[in-house]
């Protein structure tokens, strides 16, 4: 069993998106060990770009914060070898094609095997495109996970049949950051998604307060949450570690109740 | 040109977030149907005619030719089209492809202005929706485009991220296209973004160089040995290469903005100083760092400054069949000065830079050779920022 899968076992996940380097890598090293030790399953971390264009406005500047202090792919890497010392938990890059593809996508894949990231989520590389990074992804074990939206409708067979780690399901049209309502009929997506993989399934996009992390996790497997916790960071700065931890316990708690 | 997964070579694709995937499935499900629609054909023909004056001068630049003593140099008059650049004969083609598959809000991207002009006027015309994004630096270069779309009736969002320029405008609009798909057409500007973009934006401006081919032919009894027109996601110059791709004596030739040039970083020449990479939906050249954080361009012409370049166009390049060139806001702004003085035609700045390079290329040629430049835009727009440039400060 992968890392990943066990991260689903028996349990509902949580899972903390952090943008490495903001407002410095020291931080987010912080920020990662203490949502690990209120609870954390899985841990996405970002690896900024300048143009994100799948992220609304509050994650759109944590990844300019964090490359205006000059964060760059290889210093991320060093800090992933750091946590790994200690942090056990499955952990997975998330960030665009361009990313990987510049840094040459067989020496980035099999730098992430070499350091021990468990997957790679690409929101501008859809099913169509996946040959692009996928081989590599299978020649180094390291899932490409792939992301089923709103507007899949008559994809969402195609793309689970052929997931990987675990489903990322886009809970809403539109781009990242906290909702107040979730509209989506994401039980039918679901249906769909369980017909045709038994890879588990976590929703994100939009969540950000604990009865809407419950609601998620009765539908899924289990929950993401990004926005909502870079603005904790954007608030507090170097001392983010402590109220992001605190805010991963209270969300892990709703979601085990 | 296209192949089936929507490549040239290897560039192009679809690297877009799955929410818009089953919106460009549907869109060349569409554009497919349509393209061979003969009703379809007949709107837009009319529309080309009668509305935006179609077609186009090829008109013969006699005392500039001499002045330069060289080839004999043709324009390719686009700057008379109506809204003053060959933008609309894109959007007229996707504002009625739009229409006919139900959608009623147009949102589009804008740099110079020129593009959401031109949606803002085709919503106008066939009644509908139309928001245009427009970096918040270009909409105080262009504040004068900014009224007029206003004026059309459209809502133009200052777009605040990243360098506030035409690239953030594309990546705000693609953003409200993930927002709003059901009723919206992101009427996308230029030769790239994800498939099917490219070739449908081709498409309606292939009819640049049909035109220049019969014209040419009427009025030379032959081929031209050189097109030139400028390059920034490179519209009007696959406009003007296209149906001369397989006549391989005549020269296709790209003039990208080099900005303060290209050995420093203030520059946008996107073939000369870049390199493969995956960005807004497709692979092609991107001027990028290391780690491909997509650099912050620079060009005095508001329409040319845009990090990518179309995928065809890279392949192109790659196959050696259009060569691409530098020309710096110096050479563009003593082109745009030049052609105002000698015949009496103000171009768009954007266009000044391939006047700029056939300013350098005819000298070189003999007599008997002829080269025709497209001049895509007028320059009304830019006439106070090039006044600025020269140091006289004049308010519009």
């Amino acid at each position: 069993m992968s890392r990943i899968s066990e991260a689903f076992q028996n349990k509902k996940a949580f899972i903390p998106f952090i943008t490495c380097g903001d407002p410095d890598l020291e931080t987010t090293k912080a920020v990662v060990r203490e949502a690990v030790k209120n609870g954390a399953d899985l841990i996405e971390l970002g690896i900024p770009f300048s143009d994100p264009t799948a992220e609304g406005p509050v994650i759109q500047g944590a990844n300019l914060r964090a490359l205006s202090t000059g964060v760059t792919t290889d210093k991320i890497f060093d800090l992933v070898r750091e946590l790994r010392l200690d942090v056990k938990i499955p952990m997975v890059f998330m960030t665009y094609a361009n990313v990987v593809f510049s840094y040459g996508a067989e020496r980035f894949i099999s730098t992430c095997k070499e350091i021990g990231m468990d997957g790679l989520i690409l929101p501008d590389l859809p099913f169509e495109e996946k040959e692009e990074f996928e081989p590599l992804c299978n020649q180094y074990g390291v899932d490409l996970i792939s992301l089923i939206a709103p507007t899949s409708e008559n994809r969402i067979a195609m793309i689970a049949k052929e997931a990987q780690g675990f489903i990322y399901l886009v809970s809403s049209l539109g781009v990242t950051g906290t909702r107040s309502e979730i509209t989506t009929d994401l039980a039918s997506i679901v249906r769909v998604i369980r017909e045709n993989t038994d890879v588990p399934c976590a929703i994100g996009f939009g969540i950000s307060k604990p009865e809407q992390a419950k609601k998620m996790s009765q539908i899924a497997d289990g929950v993401i949450v990004g926005s909502a916790i870079i603005k904790i960071i954007e608030q507090y700065g170097q001392e983010a570690p402590g109220p992001v931890g605190d805010y991963v316990k209270e969300m892990k708690e709703a979601i085990s109740l | 040109m296209t192949n089936q997964n929507g490549r040239f070579g290897i560039h192009g694709g679809q690297y877009i977030p799955e929410t818009l995937m089953n919106a460009v499935i549907e869109l060349e499900k569409a554009y497919n149907h349509y393209k061979n629609d003969p009703e379809f054909n007949r709107e837009l023909t009319e529309l080309f005619n009668e509305y935006a004056g179609r077609p186009s001068r090829l008109y013969y630049a006699e005392k500039m030719s001499k002045d330069l003593g060289g080839a004999k140099i043709y324009l390719k008059r686009e700057d008379l089209n109506h809204t003053g650049a060959h933008k609309i004969n894109n959007v007229l083609g996707q504002a009625l492809l739009a229409k006919k598959m139900g959608k009623t809000r147009l949102i589009a991207e804008t740099g110079a202005g020129q593009h959401g002009v031109a949606t803002a006027t085709a919503a106008a015309l066939l009644g509908m929706e139309c928001v245009v994004f427009m970096g918040e630096e270009d909409t105080k270069r262009q504040a004068l485009n900014v009224y007029r779309m206003r004026l059309l009736g459209s809502e133009v969002v200052p777009v605040t991220s990243g360098t506030a320029t035409l690239k953030d405008a594309v990546s705000e609009a693609m953003r409200e296209w993930t927002t709003r798909i059901e009723d919206t057409h992101y009427c996308l500007g230029s030769v790239m973004g994800p498939h099917p973009f490219p070739t449908i934006v081709r498409d309606f401006q292939a009819v640049i160089s049909k035109e220049i081919k019969q014209q040419i032919l009427e009025k030379e009894q032959r081929l031209p040995d050189a097109v030139i027109a400028c390059v920034g996601g490179g519209s009007n110059a696959i406009g003007s290469f296209y149906h001369f791709i397989e006549d391989k004596q005549v020269r296709l030739i790209g003039c990208e903005a080099a900005g303060r040039g290209i050995d420093t970083f203030e520059t946008a020449a996107t073939v000369n100083t870049g390199r493969v990479g995956i960005f807004h939906g497709m692979k092609s050249y991107f001027c990028q760092d290391e780690y491909g954080q997509i650099a912050p361009v620079y060009s005095i012409s508001a329409g040319l400054d845009y990090p990518g370049v179309g995928p065809e166009h890279a392949y192109l390049h790659d196959m050696g069949r259009a060569s691409y060139v530098p020309v710096t806001d110096d050479e563009a702004v003593e082109a745009f000065e030049y052609l105002a003085k000698t015949e009496g035609i103000i171009p768009a700045i954007e266009s000044a830079h391939a006047v700029a390079y056939a300013m350098k290329y005819a000298p070189t040629l003999d007599k008997d050779k002829i080269i025709v430049v497209t001049i895509s835009g007028r320059g009304d727009k830019d006439c106070a920022a090039i006044a600025r440039y020269r140091g006289e400060d004049i308010h519009e």
